[in-house]
């Protein structure tokens, strides 16, 4: 069997992964599932490919490609900076719409969730249209590793993926901000007793869901390509790897990430890749009948 | 002593016009303990939370230390001085006991939180002993030192305790409210939220007992617990 879908599925799964932690983290913090997610990772794309261009511009030599790898400094330093404007955007959006709907049923916010997630998609679509835009259109050669083949942009992303996920997990575990997090999403009232100032928390966990997103996107972005529509294509590999690993869990999220990856480009290099998707959600379906909580979630 | 926490005709409920406090006045001095008892529905818990600010206030006035502090964030009135202790749920089952005492010293400066966490574990050494444990697999009794460990960590002026004994046996909730009398002599003001009128009342210095969401009777513990009529009509009949 030809294990090059380890390879392409344990990126995807990555991609997937890093997207799914903001929808655990807005899930288990603000009790809703933020269907604009998804539109997070398109505009962290977009704020990349336009501060890279920029950037690119300003400095000339920073565009060239990199050693081996098919972006330059240029786009590095463009996902420095789309990350924490992607975190803007989410931090409006809830200023201008979520916080508004705070005392209101997880439904009525579901709901609005799915009307941003339109604005933002036709507002992208308006300003970008819809025709794909690319980082760099460099042909790479990928090298053989094992028994497969791993182009050196895909080593990098991973290294991305895996270094977030450090951090953020560092952040969780070893800070005050992560504490509160944590003691947020576990009983709010009595993180509000504990000294705890919710909305704060609120704040960061969409800063840090967004700028996640966006890092995703840039992953999107230099793996296929860049369109208003990537992050709404996204959107159900990212529910199913957060629900998988557990909502609220954000390593679960990654794991989860990973296994939709793998089912997805298990599925496509075996029986077709037709029954792409349908691989992922045979997988949640199974582990919902086996573990309802997930992998790592906590029942309630 | 001086008064440390003050609330006069607080009326306070989660729907407007339905008040469940109505017009309840109370006041708690520094090194004092005062039980707040009364029959289920008397608004109690009710009263607690609001002086906590996690139940909206309509009208009256909570004042700590002097300083009005009616309908403030909760999260301001611990920086403030007043600390909380939920009947249930009152500790982070999820993080370590650690966790939670540091959790709760975010709210001291960045030097005082490990001296005050060590104080802290000095007076319940048992947690101190579980600090890596997470603070769901503690035991009931060690559940609410837990709580009152947490709420203890901002060096509260005034503490407000609804029904810690609840769920305990009745050599746990002696534990539970010897450790009162001690908290109490570092000169921190305690309310005590309490169906268990005779526990209460053995540790408290005074009793307030609340009917239909104000205040019916007050007086010294001892008086209240003597008191035939009192007993018969709140306390659950007889003195047990």
């Amino acid at each position: 069997m030809n294990l090059q879908f380890l390879v392409d599925g344990a990126l995807t799964g990555a991609m997937i992964g890093l997207g799914a932690i903001g929808v655990t983290l807005t899930y288990s913090i603000l009790r809703f599932a933020n269907f604009a997610h998804g539109e997070f990772i398109a505009w962290g794309a977009y704020f990349a490919l336009g501060a890279a261009g920029a950037l690119g511009w300003l400095v000339a030599g920073l565009a060239p490609a990199i050693g081996p790898f098919s972006f330059g400094w240029s786009v590095v330093l463009a996902l420095l900076v789309a990350m924490p404007l992607t975190g803007l955007l989410a931090l409006a959006l809830d200023w201008a719409l979520f916080s508004r709907l705070r005392a209101a049923s997880p439904i009525t916010a579901v709901m609005a969730s799915f009307g941003a997630s339109m604005t933002l998609r036709s507002l992208a679509e308006f300003l970008f249209t819809s025709s794909p835009a690319y980082f760099s259109r460099d042909l790479q050669i990928a090298v053989r590793v094992g028994g497969v083949r791993v182009t050196p942009d895909q080593l990098a992303l991973c290294a991305m993926a895996a270094a977030l996920v450090f951090a953020l997990h560092m952040l969780l575990t070893r800070t005050q901000t992560g504490r509160a997090m944590r003691a947020v999403s576990e009983n709010p009232a009595l993180a509000r007793v504990a000294g705890i100032d919710v909305d704060r928390v609120i704040r960061v966990t969409w800063f840090l869901g967004a700028a996640l997103a966006a890092a995703s996107g840039v992953m999107a972005g230099l793996i296929v390509q860049i369109r208003p529509f990537m992050g709404f294509d996204l959107l159900l590999p990212l529910f199913a790897a957060a629900i998988l690993g557990g909502i609220g869990s954000v390593p679960g999220a990654l794991v989860g990430g990973l296994i939709v990856g793998l089912a997805e480009a298990g599925a496509a290099a075996t029986i077709g890749a037709q029954w792409r998707a349908a691989a992922a959600f045979i997988v949640l379906i199974v582990m919902l009948l086996a573990r309802p909580t997930g992998l790592f979630g906590a029942r309630e | 002593m001086s008064v440390a926490l003050e609330v006069s005709g607080l009326v306070a409920g989660y729907e407007p016009g339905v008040p469940i406090v109505n017009g309840a006045s109370l006041s708690v001095s520094a090194g004092e303990i005062v039980a707040v008892l009364g029959p289920n529905g008397a608004g109690k818990s009710t009263l607690v939370k609001a002086i906590a600010g996690l139940t909206p206030v309509q009208s009256g006035a909570v004042r700590l230390g002097g300083e009005t502090i009616t309908g403030a964030p909760a999260h301001l009135m611990v920086r403030k001085g007043l600390a909380y202790v939920p009947q249930t749920e009152n500790v982070f089952t999820r993080l370590s006991v650690e966790d939670n005492l540091r959790l709760a010293a975010g709210a001291l400066k960045a030097s005082e939180r490990a001296g005050r966490i060590a104080e802290v574990y000095a007076l319940f050494p048992d947690l101190a002993r579980q600090r890596r444990l997470a603070a769901g697999r503690l035991s009931g009794g060690q559940r609410q030192m837990a709580a009152i460990a947490r709420a203890l960590i901002v060096s509260p002026r005034v503490l407000m305790l609804d029904e810690p004994s609840a769920g305990l046996s009745p050599k746990l909730v002696e534990g539970v409210f010897a450790r009162l009398g001690e908290i109490r002599a570092h000169g921190v003001a305690i309310i005590l939220v309490e169906q268990n009128a005779r526990a209460a009342l053995a540790v408290a210095d005074r009793g307030v007992i609340m009917v239909e969401g104000r205040e019916r009777h007050e007086g010294r513990a001892a008086d209240l617990w003597a008191d035939p009529s009192v007993a018969a009509l709140y306390l659950g009949g007889k003195r047990t």
